[in-house]
């Protein structure tokens, strides 16, 4: 009897395409929220293996901020071409143009709060039913008990004491009109499964995961890029250092780590000895021990 | 390396919290901004110590009423292994969410705390993880640190605990370790204070764990997910059925049979986008195309000929009720069974199962929450099914409410 023993990263692998596929076949309009970070990376890209030799019958939805590092851009739309993607953009910066949000004031001014707003018109406007997102279980307490297949109420609302159980492969997608799901594939990965799964499948990044030479300062123990959307105050001073990026989200609240990791076997090993999880370079994370709870329950990712 | 899912239950005075938080903090998976946020919320409820279930408490309702209330996913890895735990609260009226999180997993951990011995809890964990067909059950005697480590009392724990095991038929393996996890005897270093013990340690046993042979691989089964048609220039007349291999092997070449509509054709190929493949077992995501164009949508299932499975409208099961709404007599349902969605009734319940006891409490109608029992259902359109003895994928199934969508109980086929 041969040995019909699948790899942790196989396994992880055949569970996210199984969910890929419940989704496009439970639901009428799915869609992929896309915002140029690895994990949404490796879910369009196992979504492009999921649908293989056709393409994936969802769009990739990206919520722009207006406050993102340049080279996510140019790598969102070569990416949503080697993959044979449709893209979606949602704007931010639309929805305060139309008053519909209004944007906080202050130096920890971020858009982060806002993209909440955006994406669930953007749902509402194209009648997204499910919203594919690239949540891991692993990366913050609330997620931790965050199901495949999440269900949302009429106003976008997570409500965690109230959610459905979820048993061996059955997946629960029934709704009412007007409610819609989340679904995250790739809950049982790691943030080294990703990076390992990265490195198998040689899946291009944008450049900013790998060490660059850029100005920054600290700020609440974050170090913040100088960018066109954020400055340091006169007591930060501003040094040039060699950083690279663990996560990537709105240039305004996601901090860089000192770093010479230029390849993906060197990211790999600075992963396995790091000593703080990569949402500790998150400051929208620190503003509260419910932080990621609350954003959740009011329809953030 | 491989995977390995276990389940844990249990209350957080058994010390299960301290448990997990021992084998992420030993096996260094727990992060310093974790620590750091884990003491800070200690100092500020005014616990002595670091609380190390804050760690494992994710929600702010649980954290406020110091309870587990759900099912939380846990990752560690070693050199060895990757592991996901699922967490579970270990009181009765958690019985639904111990089902839950013991439905994927490999390996049971039962938590005994040695001054208490075998008692009620302890008794349903083992019954839950026997229902759910776990082979492999790890006995960790804790708390060894306030019995004086004591080899007799141990003993004592192991051989009433074989005793009642002895009635659970579809544990394969049980093995016993005394440990402390506040002090860590046991856990991942071998304790100095019991030279008594001879076996290995919690983690080693969970690193060398043979779980190999949990998929069936032997029945072929094949529930189609979605139908795949490029409908391109490259890909002019393909048409591939995208699923995952719910049990056996399937090749090219092998005759098949398409249920239920009964054609018999032969698999052509089995697609991946890095090439094609020679056989696809489960758990496998292919795409597999066939030799003859035949009709077949979501829902069917592909087997090979010489080896069908049952396909009946009338299936014997154990189900679990999850719903906080009892179940009226004779509720309509919908159930989910592999890729299949269809109606049912629930016709009859022959008997409910005390969890305490294991004793068939018969003469009873309906279920309410928590409760397990046998039932008759009655289908719409016919199961493509094997026992859940046989096959945990194509013998389980789900039931939900039409009226509010939920999913009202978890079902096992006899």
């Amino acid at each position: 009897m041969p040995n019909y023993q699948l790899s942790q990263l196989d396994q992880l692998e055949a569970e996210a395409i199984f969910i890929l596929r419940e989704t496009a076949a439970q639901f009428d309009n799915p869609a992929l929220l896309f915002s140029g970070g690895k994990d949404s990376i490796v879910m369009a890209w196992l979504a492009r293996k999921a649908f293989w030799p056709a393409r994936m019958p969802f769009p990739l939805v990206h919520i722009d901020t207006g406050h993102n590092f340049h080279e996510t851009m140019t790598y969102r739309d070569e990416f949503v071409e080697l993959i044979r993607a449709t893209l979606v953009v949602g704007s931010v910066q639309e929805s305060i143009d139309l008053g519909k949000v209004v944007e906080e004031k202050g130096p920890n001014a971020s858009r982060n709060k806002l993209q909440t707003v955006t994406l669930l018109e953007t749902i509402e406007r194209n009648k997204y039913d499910a919203c594919l997102g690239g949540g891991r279980r692993d990366e913050e307490k609330a997620r931790a008990k965050e199901r495949f297949f999440s269900h949302r109420d009429d106003f976008g609302q997570w409500d965690p004491k109230n959610q459905r159980p979820e048993l061996w492969n059955l997946f629960n997608g029934r709704k009412n009109p007007g409610e819609h799901f989340r679904v995250f594939p790739l809950s049982n990965f790691t943030e080294m499964d990703i990076w390992m799964y990265i490195q198998r499948e040689q899946i291009p990044l944008p450049s900013i995961y790998f060490s660059h030479e850029r100005d920054v300062f600290e700020r609440n123990g974050s170090l913040l890029a100088v960018t066109e959307f954020l400055q340091a105050q006169d007591h930060e001073p501003v040094t040039r250092q060699i950083v690279r990026f663990r996560t990537i989200g709105d240039a305004t609240c996601t901090g860089a780590v000192v770093s010479n990791a230029s390849n993906l076997d060197e990211v790999i090993s600075e992963v396995a000895a790091a000593r703080q999880t990569e949402r500790g370079t998150r400051s929208d994370d620190k503003r509260s021990e419910t932080a990621m709870e609350d954003r959740k329950k009011e329809g953030y990712f | 390396m491989d995977l390995l899912r276990f389940t844990t239950a249990g209350s957080v005075d058994d010390g299960k919290s301290t448990l997990i938080g021992r084998l992420l903090y030993d096996s260094k998976s727990i992060f310093e901004d974790q620590l750091e946020a884990m003491e800070e919320s200690s100092r500020r409820r005014g616990d002595e110590n670091v609380n190390l279930a804050l760690l494992t408490d994710g929600l702010k309702a649980e954290r406020e009423q110091g309870i587990t209330i759900d099912v939380a996913y846990r990752y560690f890895a070693t050199p060895k292994r990757k592991f996901i735990i699922a967490d579970t609260p270990g009181h009765i009226q958690y019985t639904r969410n111990m089902v839950t999180g013991a439905s994927t997993a490999n390996v049971a951990i039962i938590l005994i705390d040695a001054r208490k011995g075998v008692i009620e809890q302890t008794k349903r964990h083992s019954f839950i993880a026997n229902l759910l067909r776990i082979q492999h059950l790890v006995v960790a005697v804790n708390k060894m640190d306030l019995v004086d480590y004591s080899e007799e009392v141990y003993n004592q724990i192991v051989k009433d605990f074989r005793e009642f095991a002895s009635r659970l038929d579809n544990i394969v393996e049980i093995t016993d370790i005394p440990i402390s996890a506040l002090n860590g005897d046991n856990v991942v270093d071998k304790s100095k204070n019991m030279p008594w013990y001879q076996g290995s340690t919690f983690l080693y046993h969970l690193e060398n764990v043979y779980v190999g042979g949990e998929e069936n691989h032997v029945d072929a089964r094949f529930p189609v997910q979605w139908v795949i048609r490029p409908m391109s220039d490259e890909w002019h007349d393909f048409r591939g059925y995208a699923g995952r291999v719910a049990g056996g092997v399937f090749k090219p070449g092998d005759e098949v049979t398409v249920l239920p509509s009964g054609f018999t054709t032969k698999v052509k190929a089995i697609h991946s986008p890095d090439g094609e493949l020679e056989e696809a077992f489960a758990p496998q995501s292919v795409c597999i195309t066939l030799e003859e164009e035949i009709d077949i949508s979501r829902g069917d299932t592909l087997v090979k000929t010489n080896n069908p499975p049952n396909v009946s409208q009338d299936i014997e099961a154990m189900i679990c009720w999850f719903s906080n709404k009892p179940m009226p007599t004779n509720a309509k349902l919908i159930v989910r069974h592999t890729t299949q969605e269809t109606k049912a009734i629930i016709q009859e319940v022959k008997y409910h199962v005390d969890i305490n006891t294991l004793h068939k409490i018969e003469g009873v109608t309906g279920f309410s929450m928590n409760d397990i029992g046998r039932i008759s259902l009655r289908t719409a359109l016919p199961l493509i099914h094997d026992s859940y003895r046989r096959n945990r994928n194509t013998g389980s199934f789900i039931l939900i409410d039409p009226g509010t969508n939920e999913t009202v109980a978890a079902g096992m086929i006899i």
